[in-house]
């Protein structure tokens, strides 16, 4: 698509957001893998990279996610108590906590970035919380705010 | 009482305690503030001499956190025969704090270090004041019952002292080193015993309760004049990492332009990294040469870990903070739920 084209695109009523989406390998991954061998329907916005923990996901991989114009950033990981690793999330949840309040009183629109549970059980919660995700970026509209511009 | 008075009472009281210890043979080198070489400024000095200690000086622009020069980037301070050096350091009460986190996070042992208090009534605002008299040059600067005296070449203006001092001294809780009884040993002069820290952030209110384009605008305007220097980094006691996440180029995490989305993340990512850890000196914003003032990001800081984690940096010697421990039960309503 040319430079005109998403341009265009953008101030269509069928713009799409783009998501990436860090899923721990271990709940997450696998609950996308199930939504998927149980035919449940879920936005086609996300891009997924597959992460070790929801703890190995640093501030930086959201941050730059959104300077280099991503939409929207998910992060998932096991429920609290189920880690592979036994604490990583718990670490990252701490983590996310103070970023996600900093995005906020930045001005950044908190709803860029979205914390989320699922295990690998939970096909249809993982669907469901997607779509929700999906549907706050798009209401926000593009990321324009401070993407790198070169 | 004048604040000309205080900051002499205070002078002396800090030179007999450090001529004491360094009589004493109970430090090798005292770190502390002398005139600096521009009116409005101050500069950090270590002495090792008796004779010297006449040029320890306080007043009301020893803005630079003394911690700093403890810490693992700074050269050790060392004998030829490779030994650490006991060191008294002045402090005021953002010093104490930075070295009790310093010590919490192992960068510092308090057995080498003498905690030498004084009681800090406040850090003028440079910039404020600079910015008043159209950035004409100074040529005195003096204190005289509550105003701040500043003469140039032709004017004389006087500035009440209340308002012209930083905005975060202006909510300062700790004017004097805190002490705890696994400490004390390591305090001199005046020092205090903090148990619990009240405060309920009034100065952030009007800011937090503006709109998300609000905010982005106000930041936007704050930080847009940054021209990437560092210096708040180089300034800032809780900085010691041996590679700053801007100067790593492999990989380039984030742009060292001064475009205002690199802009932005430098500040994001430095106040992520200061979480429950910044001790809120305001060395930051006092050498910012744009004269940037971060103490709205500082507070809020500050704020989010004492409401979500009940913690204070630099207070207590013995909790380990926030940032570095979880709990099972932390609250996460900000997590994505179903409906």
């Amino acid at each position: 698509m040319t430079v005109k084209n998403e341009q265009e695109a953008e101030k269509s009523e069928e713009w799409e957001p783009k998501i990436i989406a860090f899923l721990c390998n271990w709940c997450s991954y696998a609950g996308a893998d199930l939504a998927g061998v149980s035919r449940i329907q879920y936005p086609p916005n996300i891009r997924i990279v597959r992460v070790p923990c929801s703890g190995r996901v640093n501030p930086y991989f959201i941050v730059k996610s959104l300077t280099d114009g991503w939409d929207g950033v998910v992060v998932s990981g096991c429920h609290p108590g189920d880690c592979h690793y036994l604490t990583g999330n718990l670490v990252a949840r701490r983590r996310f906590a103070i970023l996600k309040e900093l995005l906020e009183f930045f001005g950044i629109e908190p709803g860029r970035v979205n914390f989320m549970w699922a295990s690998a059980a939970e096909g249809e919660r993982f669907a469901v919380l997607i779509r929700k995700a999906t549907k706050i970026v798009k209401e926000l509209g593009p990321n324009k705010k401070f993407e790198k511009k070169w | 009482m004048g604040i000309e008075i205080k900051n002499q009472e205070i002078e002396n009281q800090m030179r007999e305690l450090a001529r004491n210890l360094l009589n004493e043979k109970k430090v090798d080198v005292i770190i502390g503030y002398a005139k600096g070489t521009v009116p409005l400024s101050s500069a950090p000095i270590m002495i090792t001499n008796e004779e010297d200690i006449d040029k320890l000086i306080w007043n009301n622009l020893c803005y630079i956190n003394l911690a700093k020069y403890l810490v693992p980037r700074i050269p050790q301070l060392i004998d030829p025969e490779g030994n650490n050096l006991k060191v008294g350091i002045v402090s005021k009460g953002c010093v104490g704090r930075a070295l009790i986190h310093l010590a919490v996070e192992k960068q510092i042992n308090l057995d080498d270090i003498k905690i030498i208090g004084i009681p800090c009534n406040g850090i003028i605002n440079r910039k404020k004041v600079e910015k008043e008299i159209d950035e004409k040059e100074i040529l005195e600067v003096s204190a005289s019952g509550n105003d701040i005296v500043v003469k140039g070449k032709d004017f004389e203006q006087k500035f009440p002292f209340d308002e012209y001092i930083n905005e975060l001294c202006k909510v300062c809780k700790v004017k004097s080193p805190p002490t705890d009884a696994s400490i004390s040993e390591a305090c001199v002069g005046e020092c205090q015993e903090i148990s619990n820290l009240e405060d309920d952030f009034a100065d952030l209110a009007e800011f937090e309760a503006k709109s998300s384009k609000e905010k982005w605008d106000y930041i936007k305007d704050l930080l847009k004049t940054c021209t990437r220097c560092y210096a708040c980094r180089e300034a800032c006691p809780m900085c010691y990492c041996n590679l700053c996440f801007v100067d790593q180029n492999k990989p380039i995490w984030f742009g060292k332009t001064t475009e205002l989305s690199d802009i932005i993340v430098f500040h994001l990512i430095r106040a992520m990294h200061l979480a429950g850890r910044c001790v809120a000196c305001g060395a930051c914003s006092s050498v910012c040469p744009m004269g940037i003032d971060l103490n709205l990001i500082t507070r809020k800081l500050e704020k989010m870990v004492k409401e979500r984690f009940d913690f204070t940096s630099g207070i207590d010697s013995e909790t380990l903070p926030p940032m570095m421990s979880f709990n099972m039960d932390d609250e996460q309503e900000f997590m994505l739920e179903e409906d």
